[in-house]
């Protein structure tokens, strides 16, 4: 009973460490002269009050957690991968340009195309600093925060001129856009809401990461490489090669999320010159949702739920009680460090009962006699 | 095993979350009572509106409403409406700033046209294409976007821009006549949209003015990299430019460095004369009241969309500001009325690129 | 016009432009070597660095006296560092990501702070440069080196103090030591906690240098968001310069000279469009370590929190 307790606690963890959040937020809002209760009714309300703010919610989470779907594969596998941003722009770029370009051709096709075209896009910008961490020893960290740099410019270029909207070409405001997707190019709507087919195929990537990441070979190694790459250099694994294929496949997820969010929400490309116009920050945000789900791909589809809700409420919050955007980007930073602070309660508990052996105690042990190790490294 | 138990546990959480607060989801778990009122705490608030029946308008701005350039431009002139109609009896207004992310501008504006308002300003030209999908849902609400001149053909769509190119080139025939040097600096974020609409006119400006004059225009690639506009300053004094000019709320840092050596400064949307009172010369403002004052006329008679509207120098939607702090020469500021007034007349034509 | 380059004008402007913004990277960066080298990763750098900047702004414009600005943004840094520290020290959190959550934290507060402290933007007169007889008067290098502010040369004085503390020092030793190998560090009696505390508040005191020097000293406003990416920028040069602060240095002055090149291809007018021009230092900055192929490992305990074994 009592460990049916302390799982239900561990489970809650996050939102508890969310709640306490909101509470030292709470202080800030009574400064703001705002009603606290008042500011969270409209977030919860915003967030999940209607069918309808769920289906945004949704829609929220769903790059969400398809950029943690690679932040699982790359921290697993021990490489830090903040190039989301990027990856994700890139993959749109490619994406886009598929459904621009065959315009003759029908709607399954061009979709199927476009996702895998967004999937290869974030590979080769994941795969690039992949590359040059394995075979040249560039930290990943740097060159993803250039590649991010780069790719927003890259976009800022392209749309300004090759991929401009042919009818903004002609008028003086030049605004940087594509052109629309054909109505047949864009991916199904599952309700009378924005929520689109995009949430079901993130949610069903999930399972295959979950299969990727603990029932192949691959997986095991990409796993085996972020534990002990020394360890595994030993015993045979080639590891530069697992270094590119988990940067590789982080950026892959990254692009498709990219690429659904121009087939399913945006149905263009458009630029104000920033990283985040077009992304939302979800390349940095799907980080944070990845590890509110334990770096585990199952776990990440309430994370990511739970953190798209904050978002999509939080900026209902701006509009029904009027509270400065700013106060917004406190907020979610409280909560990313309250939850990630929070942690330590759940690795605690579950340490003590490896020691004490309440349990059947150690994570059931790999074909290949290697740990899976829990959630973090 | 656990882990699964784990996950469905998250997942109970969620949907006890979810519940709570009334959704039509899964009914399965029991309902605590108590977060039901909060919610209606809302609500209340929501209602409690005036008793006149005020004209309300709701804006979606992709910058925040003190950046001292386009976000700004929009605010004052609401507060300004607000004051020509009589307060907040007969005008009131509120707003989502920081609204970069497209996405959640659309969001944005789509729960405004839930909510009673009588007019929704889309203030960034990249919300078009999620206007365009929004509007045709709520035929009986007015929205406006800015800025452009495209209503998508919908009726109930107002379409704004701001003709920055004419003051952009009043500004520019300024600068001409205040060059020595002949070399002039222009700083701006990326090159589209309303910036490079300015930067245009101008350009045009200064070569209508003196052809012998060097423009330089450095695109920094950010409209928040206040550092780099800085140094697109300092690089442009150091290229010998002894007048600048730029776009957007990054500016600021660029201005900071004209102050510093001395060199004049002509701005554009708001006025930036209080940042450096010696060296900004004049500043094209805009006045977004002009023509919101327009479109609320046409909301009132029923007339929800379908036109698209332009603030100008001739309609007084934008006005070159000179700033008293700065001693411009009598002959420079007869030159730039008059240029003014050419371009509203028509003697005074010129083409962009 | 290619050739406009290589004029004396343009080299003195991109020298003298590229060592003045290289300056709020190099007190950012440094801070962030010292945590890192103690084996703590800190991603929050441009977070802290809008809350100096913002601190140093509002006490410089309220109270008129600079000095004490910067001492605010310092305290106000190494606070934000104190709450890192124990976070990442005490509660072991991870440390890119609650660094991402400092970040949003310290980039919503300072606008929060400034629309209700200040409420529009406003400029100050900043720290003044300073004049040296005779050298600042020596043709082309004068202009390069001796025409920039107190904070400028605080920044590079850093350079050698950072290295001296770390490989002369004590102190130095201990840091390295909790950073490689922080259980032999802890049986020889070393505090691990103690010393990542004292990094990690460091490293936000610099990054709120790093800030005002932005507000109070380089650009004389306050702006939401001001910083624009500068943090992440600089975490990225301490991996550019191997954890070294001769190597930040060099990173740091690549990264802003290039960037200052950029600026100047496109007023020299040379028909580059502007955001392949914009893209420069961020493709430079990896070839060029691709080019120098290091084999300079990270702390071995880099991110990884510490935990006696019992």
């Amino acid at each position: 009973m009592r460990q049916r307790l302390e799982t239900l606690f561990d489970a809650l963890l996050p939102v508890i460490a969310t709640l306490a959040a909101l509470a030292v937020g709470a202080v800030m809002l009574l400064f703001l002269k705002v009603n606290p209760l008042e500011a969270y009714a409209a977030l919860l309300k915003g967030a999940f009050g209607s069918f309808n703010s769920f289906a945004e919610t949704l829609v929220k989470a769903t790059p969400l957690l398809l950029v943690a779907l690679g932040i699982c594969i790359s921290f697993r596998g021990d490489v830090i991968n903040i190039g989301g941003e990027g990856q994700m722009i890139v993959g749109a770029i490619l994406a886009t340009w598929i459904g621009l370009t065959f315009t003759d051709a029908p709607g399954w096709l061009i979709i199927t195309l476009a996702l895998l075209a967004g999937f290869l896009g974030g590979a080769v910008w994941g795969g690039i600093p992949g590359a040059l961490k394995a075979y040249f020893n560039v930290n990943e960290i740097l060159s993803t925060v250039m590649m991010n740099a780069i790719a927003v410019q890259l976009m800022n270029f392209l749309l300004r001129g090759p991929m401009i909207d042919p009818s903004q070409a002609e008028v003086a405001s030049k605004i940087p856009q594509t052109a629309r997707l054909l109505d047949a190019f864009q991916l199904e709507r599952l309700a009378p809401t924005r929520l689109h087919m995009g949430a079901l195929i993130a949610v069903v990537l999930a399972v295959l990461v979950y299969i990727l990441l603990w029932r192949t070979t691959l997986g095991y190694r990409i796993r085996a490489v972020g534990q002990n790459p020394h360890a595994s250099r030993y015993a045979g694994i080639k590891v530069p090669r697992y270094v590119v294929t988990a940067l590789l496949l982080s950026g892959a997820f990254a692009g498709l999320a990219g690429a659904i969010q121009v087939y399913g929400v945006n149905y263009r490309m458009i630029t104000d010159g920033s990283a985040s116009g077009f992304t939302g920050s979800a390349g940095f945000n799907g980080i944070v949702a990845a590890l509110f789900g334990q770096l585990h791909p199952l776990w990440s589809i309430p994370a990511s739920v739970l953190f798209g809700a904050l978002l999509v409420g939080a900026n209902s919050m701006q509009r029904m009680v009027q509270v400065p955007s700013a106060l917004i980007t406190v907020l979610n930073g409280l909560v990313v460090i309250f939850v990630v602070s929070s942690e330590i309660w759940r690795r605690r508990r579950q340490r003590r009962r490896l020691v004490v052996g309440e349990e059947e105690a150690p994570p059931k042990p790999d074909k290949s006699q290697v740990q899976t190790g829990e959630a973090q490294k | 095993m656990k882990k699964i138990s784990l996950f469905v546990t998250f997942i109970l959480a969620l949907a006890l979350a979810l519940s709570a607060c009334g959704a039509p989801a899964e009914p399965a778990v029991e309902e605590p009572a108590a977060t039901e009122a909060p919610a209606e705490a809302t609500e209340a608030a929501a209602t409690e509106a005036a008793p006149a029946e005020p004209f309300r308008v709701a804006v979606v701005m992709p910058s925040t409403i003190n950046d001292l350039a386009f976000g700004q431009s929009m605010y004052d002139a609401l507060v300004r409406v607000q004051e020509e109609m009589g307060g907040p009896d007969a005008f009131e207004f509120v707003y989502s700033e920081s609204m970069f992310v497209v996405d959640d501008a659309a969001a944005a504006i789509r729960d405004y046209a839930t909510q009673d308002f009588d007019l929704i300003i889309a203030h960034g030209s990249q919300y078009g294409s999620s206007l365009q999908e929004i509007a045709p849902d709520f035929p009986d609400t007015s929205f406006a976007w800015g800025t452009t001149v495209d209503t998508f053909g919908l009726p109930n769509v107002f379409a704004y821009e701001a003709a920055s190119h004419e003051g952009g080139y009043v500004n520019g025939v300024i600068a001409a006549s205040l060059s020595k040097s002949n070399v002039i600096g222009v700083v701006g974020p990326i090159e589209t949209g309303d910036a490079k609409l300015y930067v245009d006119g101008f350009k045009a400006g200064v070569t209508a003015t003196n052809p012998d004059i060097t423009v330089n225009v450095n695109y920094i690639g950010s409209f928040s990299d206040v550092a780099l506009a800085s140094e697109a300053a300092t690089t442009h004094i150091a290229a010998g430019a002894d007048v600048l000019t730029g776009s957007a709320q990054m500016v600021t840092g660029a201005i900071g460095k004209a102050d510093e050596a001395g060199v004049l400064w002509l701005g554009t949307q708001s006025s930036q004369a209080s940042l450096a009172p010696s060296i900004v010369v004049a500043t094209q403002v805009f006045h977004w009241e002009v023509v919101l004052m327009e479109i609320i006329a046409l909301v009132n008679e029923g007339t929800l969309g379908g036109q698209s509207f332009e603030i100008n120098l001739e309609n007084g939607g934008e006005v070159i500001e000179f700033n008293d702090g700065y001693a411009l020469p009598d002959e420079v500021k007869t030159l730039a009325e008059t240029t003014v007034q050419g371009i509203i007349d028509g003697s005074v034509t010129f083409t962009l690129p | 016009m290619i050739t406009d380059l290589f004029s004396t004008t343009v080299l003195i402007g991109i020298l003298a432009s590229g060592i003045r913004l290289a300056t709020p990277y190099l007190y950012a960066a440094i801070g962030e070597t010292f945590s890192q080298k103690s084996g703590v990763l800190n991603l929050g750098v441009e977070g802290q660095m809008l809350i100096g900047s913002f601190a140093a702004f509002y006490v410089a414009f309220t109270t008129g006296n600079l000095w004490l600005g910067l001492l605010v943004a310092m305290i106000v840094g190494a606070l934000m560092g104190l709450v890192m520290a124990f976070v990442t020290v005490n509660l072991h959190a991870q440390q890119g990501i609650s660094g991402i959550g400092f970040y949003l934290f310290g980039l919503g507060l300072s606008d929060l702070l400034f629309q209700r402290l200040i409420g529009n933007v406003e400029t100050i007169k900043g720290f003044e440069k300073i004049y040296i007889p005779g050298l600042s008067d020596i043709p082309g290098i004068g202009q390069i080196l001796f025409n920039q502010n107190i904070l400028v040369y605080g920044a590079y004085l850093l350079v050698p103090l950072a290295w001296f503390v770390l490989n002369k020092t004590t102190l130095g030793l201990k840091i390295r030591a909790v950073g490689e190998n922080p259980d032999a560090a802890d049986s020889l009696g070393v505090s691990v906690a103690r010393v990542r505390y004292f990094t990690i508040v460091l490293g936000g005191a610099l990054s709120g240098i790093a800030g005002a020097s932005l507000s109070i000293a380089l650009l004389n406003v306050f702006q939401q968001n001001m910083t624009s990416g500068l943090g992440f920028i600089a975490v990225a040069l301490v991996y550019f310069g191997a954890w070294k602060p001769v190597g930040v240095l060099g990173g740091a002055l690549l990264f802003s000279m290039v960037n200052s090149l950029q600026l100047w291809i496109q007023v020299l007018g040379i028909p580059i469009p502007s955001d392949i021009a914009v893209m420069m230092p961020y493709v430079l900055t990896i070839l060029v370590l691709v080019a120098t192929v290091s084999r300079v490992r990270a702390p071995s305990a880099l991110t990884k929190p510490f935990e006696r074994d019992e």
